[in-house]
């Protein structure tokens, strides 16, 4: 989707401004956040491509002013209710009891002993690449023209790359496609590219001296450019 | 845990225990993953994976080719599991700049969790059009001759930058050379510094 998640090139964000000795979680719900989102991944709720298309459908402006752990306690509240492992009404009663004892220990409003959790995989992010026997129409030093598509869904074509030439860099292998694994259409694996583009195909006479950008871009954005 | 940035608005942190509360009954979450968690990224992990490979690669040519085009064997002899990651190297002619415009994708195993200004938007969006002056406020002057290859992080592949050994650290042995590299430099918006001299 062409949403505001997409930011390659946008301009009027300012300066990069750095932290001197930023810690790694500033609080510690921060690492609460962390954990919840490795758990329903590793434990089957959502797979990675949900889990990122679920923060791309913030509210732009909700997205642009929420801190980096804002954006994935969205995310995968969002996840939980859509896959019915919570509901709305229990999560919001459980929000009034904190809300209320906001010293209460997180076992507070439980009844009993939680319960020992499933099995967790702790490949759920990492395990992408498959033997599909599929060969891949480009080697490297291929030319390419990205396809100009605007999917109303999940995509990692990214807006600043479509309808742009570049050169097959490499060929990483047969890797799950985003596109599909995202809205339950199954994992449709392809060949996924790194592609160069010289910077001036991107951005014009605007460019930088003598710079390029490589993208990881899946078979079916490409056309064979002649 | 950030005692200069106290961010415990009200309002997420019961949002949070809500959810955390509900996923420990429904056996989602287990009772000691969040002290893991901590654990982990506060106390275990960081850029040192990353800057052993490097300090490795900088003092065996043999490792460094291992790196560059065999990565995971490379980690693997550092005692880590990890097939995704691919090693760019910078050269007199290329200096090599990490982002991920879409989302924020980092090399988490090797380099802990990102700083946030990595997963910010304007660290994102200007990474892939104007790198040079990213790079120019992170004190880095590059050449105009020399190329600027930024690598955007838009599959399950990540990217770490093998920086170039400076000068005068010849005689540093692999050991020394590990607290010279920073996590900056690993993701390209810094050049490793020789060790101040002794006074």
């Amino acid at each position: 989707m062409d949403g505001v998640h997409d930011l390659g090139g946008m301009q009027g964000f300012g300066r990069v401004e750095r932290e001197e000795d930023e810690p790694v979680f500033h609080a510690r719900w921060e690492a609460e956040v962390w954990a919840m989102m490795r758990a329903g991944g590793g434990r089957g709720v959502y797979n990675i491509d949900e889990f990122r298309h679920a923060i791309e459908r913030m509210r732009p402006a909700e997205y642009l002013a929420a801190t980096y752990y804002e954006k994935w306690l969205g995310g995968i509240t969002r996840l939980f209710l859509e896959k019915g492992v919570v509901t709305e009404a229990e999560l919001k009663e459980r929000i009034a009891f904190f809300d209320a004892r906001p010293d209460a220990p997180v076992t507070g409003p439980l009844t009993a002993a939680p319960p020992a959790p499933v099995a967790f995989n702790p490949r759920w992010a990492l395990d992408v690449e498959r033997e599909t026997g599929a060969r891949p129409r480009f080697a490297p030093g291929d030319l390419v023209i990205t396809r100009n598509i605007h999917p109303r869904g999940h995509t990692r074509l990214p807006r600043y790359a479509r309808g742009k030439r570049g050169v097959i860099h490499r060929v990483h292998g047969i890797h799950v496609f985003p596109d599909t694994h995202a809205h339950g259409l199954g994992e449709q694996a392809q060949p996924l590219y790194s592609i160069r583009f010289d910077a001036r195909e991107l951005w014009g006479p605007d460019a930088e001296p003598h710079q390029s950008v490589h993208i990881d871009l899946w078979e079916s954005y490409l056309e064979p450019e002649r | 845990m950030g005692k200069n940035h106290p961010n415990v608005d009200p309002y997420i942190v019961s949002r949070v225990r809500a959810l955390e509360s509900l996923l420990l009954e429904k056996g989602i979450l287990a009772p000691d993953a969040v002290d893991r968690v901590v654990q982990r990224y506060e106390a275990d992990t960081g850029p040192m994976v990353g800057a052993r490979a490097v300090a490795r690669a900088w003092t065996d040519p043999g490792y460094r080719r291992l790196l560059l085009e065999d990565t995971s064997t490379a980690l693997a002899e550092l005692g880590l599991d990890y097939k995704m990651l691919l090693v760019t190297e910078n050269t007199p002619e290329v200096h090599n700049l990490i982002v991920c415009t879409l989302c924020s994708c980092y090399p988490w195993p090797v380099l802990g969790l990102p700083p946030t200004w990595y997963k910010m938007p304007a660290y994102r969006a200007r990474a892939v059009s104007e790198p040079r002056a990213i790079l120019k406020e992170f004190g880095v002057d590059i050449p105009a001759e020399r190329e600027i290859r930024v690598w955007d992080s838009s599959a399950e592949l990540r990217y770490m930058v093998l920086p170039e050994r400076p000068q005068g650290t010849e005689g540093l042995g692999e050991a020394e050379l590990v607290p010279l590299i920073t996590r900056d430099a690993l993701i390209g918006v810094a050049h490793v510094q020789p060790p101040a001299p002794a006074r």
